[in-house]
């Protein structure tokens, strides 16, 4: 094979180096997109944000309070008998994202709900004790949430999400 | 059509250039000797306005970048001190603010003009699709811009369109922590949205130059839709179509100029003089005017997947006009149906553009959706089909012949 007419039909080493050139180059490019597209990507120091603690002893039934977690607005929730009774009473099949009250709050902290107050339509945040279920109302595309946070009329998809909140007292919970 | 360049390097200089850079007489074939239909009216005027606008938005905000700072906590205050303390600060900005109005007026004027005239039928098919580019990247900048006052409507308006992108099955949540860097939009959002807003003017000068280019090949459509046959149809760019741009650019600049000094906040929401407040949302979120038809569309849809493909199909279809109009005629003055059915779009688009700054309530939710549905059918289905049943006027043989068959009419009436 060491003559000098080149066979352009069989592969050739030749084709296999240029194929192999060409690889080298797309996986180094790839590798140096990356850096390039996750630099853009929450850093070191809006990771550090990551919980909070809460005094709730004060929230009297009824009430809602706001606390700022991960520059979002998490809402604190105490809710009255009778709004429990209805979310309760709801039929999970009438529910756009299914989930029962019970899941959605802590064992023997039921009349607390803790949920992010960033409607999960386009991220607005819903006003507290209106709507038809008086629970939230977003005012930017209408979505209507119930007293449990959980989505029943409108554009949203999915319920308020609930934080990841543990109690560190009776007193105090820590979000995040 | 490119025209044939009757330049010759006159001074010793210039045949020196031109045998190493032959851009004098690049510039005379395009804008000096090229050939222009004689016919054509006020509507393509349009093209040398938004030339105008572009370099008006870059000279305003590279000034205006000499004072702003793009930092959440700073953001806002310097753009009341560019209002109050820099010199001329407030002309800058309000000729900003208000340019990017201009911008899309004549933008909008432009597109309908194409759609009317069938601009984009072939051989402009490439100059409509890069044309639908700068509308794109405008779009981008207009949007990015107006989050960098950060006032109420900057921060929501911010957090509503990138929260777009998580209707995105599977990696939608991603892409929007991505797009903020954080967990909403903060900091990081503004200052890759100022880089961005800078950026991207450029890029739009960029596809202007291949536009003109594109331009160039093909040559002006008119309004009788007939190509140039003979010289006898058109006439040297400069000094016709040069005066003509000049004239209309400066007309446009008064009208301009009455927004700048009698009515600057006309077009702007109140609410984006109150500095932003990631715990608090307005009442009413509307977008800029310019985006509001499509707003309108978003909102009509009754599920957030839906709404967003239906928000963005409205745009990336005008892609698709070029081959979804099945006729060969191309001006609506010999299409006695298209033409009705083109006046009927332009009704229904400011009727969207009505809608989307209403309240999401009652009848307005019905009417959103009939015209967010006439305005998907006029494309996909009114369009083919008119080519195929309508019967068009007889076109005139020639663009000469069409202008003396009028103006000899006028003498008779
Ligand atoms: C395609 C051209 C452009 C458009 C459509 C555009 C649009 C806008 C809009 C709508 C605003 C918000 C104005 C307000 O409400 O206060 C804005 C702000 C701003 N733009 Fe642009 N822009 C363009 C080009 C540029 C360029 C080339 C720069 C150069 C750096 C720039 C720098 C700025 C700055 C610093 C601000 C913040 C100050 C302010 O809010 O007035 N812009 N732009
Ligand atoms: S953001 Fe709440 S309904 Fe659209």
């Amino acid at each position: 094979m060491a003559t000098s007419t080149p066979d352009l039909a069989d592969p050739s080493r030749r084709d296999f180096l240029y194929i192999a050139t060409g690889a080298v180059g797309v996986v180094g490019a790839g590798a140096l997109a990356w850096p390039f597209i996750d630099q853009m990507n929450p850093d070191a120091s809006a990771l550090a944000l990551s919980s909070i603690e809460v005094d709730i002893s004060a929230i009297q039934p009824g009430q809602i309070v706001t606390v700022q977690w991960r520059g979002k607005p998490v809402f604190i929730r105490n809710r009255t008998d009778k709004e429990m009774q209805d979310v309760k009473a709801v039929p999970l099949g009438d529910l756009k994202d299914p989930q029962a009250d019970a899941a959605r709050v802590k064992k023997g902290h039921e009349n607390l709900l803790i949920v992010v107050g960033v409607c999960t339509h386009l991220g607005c945040i819903p006003l507290g004790h209106q709507g038809e279920y008086e629970g939230w109302f977003c005012p930017c595309h209408g979505s209507v949430y119930d007293p449990s946070g959980r989505i029943r009329k409108g554009p949203a998809p999915l319920n308020l999400e609930v934080p990841a909140y543990s109690f560190l007292s009776e007193k105090v919970v820590k979000i995040g | 059509m490119q025209g044939h360049s009757t330049y010759t390097p006159g001074t010793a200089f210039e045949r020196w250039l031109d045998r190493r850079l032959p851009i004098v007489g690049l510039v005379h074939s395009s804008f000096v000797s090229f050939p222009t239909p004689k016919n054509l009216n006020y509507f393509w005027t349009f093209g040398a306005i938004l030339s105008a606008m572009l370099v008006w938005q870059i000279l305003t905000g590279i000034m205006l970048a000499m004072h702003y700072t793009p930092n959440d906590a700073l953001a806002f205050a310097s753009v009341e001190h560019i209002m109050r303390d820099v010199n001329y600060g407030w002309l800058l900005r309000y000729g900003h603010a208000n340019g990017a109005s201009m911008f899309f007026i004549a933008v909008y004027v432009h597109m309908f003009r194409g759609l009317y005239y069938g601009s984009y039928k072939e051989p402009r098919e490439v100059l409509w699709l890069l044309g639908m580019i700068i509308f794109l990247l405008m779009m981008a900048t207009g949007f990015m811009g107006y989050v960098l006052p950060w006032g109420q409507m900057s921060f929501w308006g911010a957090t509503v369109i990138t929260s777009l992108f998580g209707a995105i099955p599977v990696v939608g949540q991603s892409i929007v922590t991505w797009l903020w860097g954080g967990f909403s939009v903060g900091d990081p959002t503004l200052n890759r949205f100022f880089s961005l807003h800078y950026l991207l003017p450029f890029m739009i000068a960029g596809v202007v130059v291949l536009h003109v280019w594109a331009l160039h090949v093909v040559g002006q459509n008119n309004p009788t839709g007939v190509e140039p046959k003979s010289t006898e149809d058109t006439v040297p760019f400069t000094p016709y179509a040069t005066l003509k741009d000049i004239f209309a650019t400066s007309v446009f600049f008064v009208f301009f100029a009455w927004f700048i000094f009698y009515i600057p906040n006309y077009l702007g929401d109140p609410d984006n003089y109150v500095e932003a407040n990631r715990l608090a949302t307005p009442a009413h979120i509307v977008p800029e005017w310019y985006f509001l038809p499509f707003y309108a569309i978003l909102r009509s849809i009754p599920d957030k997947l839906g709404g967003v493909i239906c928000m963005f199909g409205a745009i990336v279809m005008l892609f698709a006009v070029p081959w979804l109009d099945t006729s060969k005629v191309r001006s609506a003055n010999y299409r006695p149906l298209y033409r009705w059915f083109f006046w009927i779009l332009v009704i229904v688009a400011i009727g969207l553009g009505w809608l989307g700054a209403q309240e999401p309530k009652d009848w307005y939710v019905f009417i959103s959706r009939l015209l967010t549905a006439y305005y998907f059918i006029h494309f996909l289905v009114i369009l083919p089909l008119l080519g195929l049943i309508e019967t068009p006027k007889p076109l005139p043989p020639s663009i000469s012949e069409a202008v003396l068959a009028k103006t000899g009419q006028q003498a008779h009436a």
